[in-house]
């Protein structure tokens, strides 16, 4: 699909690092003029990713790097693919199951996944045990002019 | 990051910033530290001053929950703003704790639309 404009970026995978991934996200999505729920909604979709990255993926390992390309596509929808060479997930659909944590005595909510799901239009996620794994999230923004808009 | 505030019956708990992952450790052992020590009957919560939380909150409402459970207490958030409340609905934790909005005194249960 065409790309109108991109953005690419990478750094360690810290947990102060955190809000600076999610805020880098929503700062370039704010050129499509999108409403403050929808900008909440891709900011906590990217926290999470992001978290899994650092809390699951990079576990024991302090020199972990995390990428992420966010590009703004036609019709007003921002991808962003988050990509980690960490311990990869062995079975996603039980990642995935709302509620279930592989870390819950760190009080892990099970949760990360769920929310990136509802808070995005389109989640996938591909992983290979020992290799990584890479998130993929659309969202269409919808201006503040549009009629169509809910 | 947090501020206590102990009267009566309830521990009002206010938390600011953004509550995701890299703060949340420090939080919940600040604000353990005070239950245990108080033991209150109420342990509120009050969101009105944090102004980003991701699942890694839910996290952290609900080990607080598992908490007052075991010596009895209620647990409840107050003034989420509507990103908060929008991560809490996803999470159920609407079933966990009692949430209300301070500034008209009412329970708002199903005010998330």
């Amino acid at each position: 699909m065409h790309t109108i404009n991109e953005l690419k970026c990478s750094f360690p995978a810290r947990s102060q690092n955190e809000s600076f991934a999610r805020t880098m996200v929503c700062a370039f999505a704010a050129q499509l003029d999108p409403t403050v729920e929808e900008l909440a909604d891709l900011r906590t979709a990217v926290s999470e990713a992001v978290t899994n990255s650092i809390v699951h993926a990079y576990r024991g390992m302090d020199d972990g790097i995390i990428a992420i390309t966010v590009r703004l596509l036609p019709d007003s929808v921002i991808y962003v693919r988050i990509t980690d060479k960490g311990c990869g997930i062995a079975d996603i659909p039980k990642a995935m199951q709302p509620l279930y944590s592989s870390a819950p005595a760190e009080e892990r909510a099970g949760l990360g996944f769920t929310v990136m799901e509802s808070f995005t239009d389109k989640l996938s996620v591909r992983s290979t045990v020992g290799k990584g794994t890479t998130v993929t999230m659309r969202k269409r923004m919808r201006h503040e002019s549009d009629p169509a808009r809910d | 990051m947090l501020e206590l505030k102990q009267e009566e019956n309830t521990l009002t708990v206010f938390l600011s910033g953004e509550l995701d992952h890299h703060h949340a450790k420090e939080i919940r052992e600040e604000v353990d530290f005070a239950v245990r020590e108080q033991r209150p009957p109420t342990v509120v919560l009050d969101f009105r001053r944090v102004t980003f939380m991701d699942s890694s909150g839910i996290g952290l409402i609900m080990g607080r929950s598992h908490l007052m459970e075991e010596y009895g207490g209620t647990l409840e958030i107050h003034n989420p703003s509507p990103q908060i409340r929008k991560v809490l609905r996803i999470s159920g934790t609407d079933r966990l704790a009692v949430i209300r909005n301070q500034t008209n005194g009412k329970d708002v249960p199903h005010a998330y639309h």
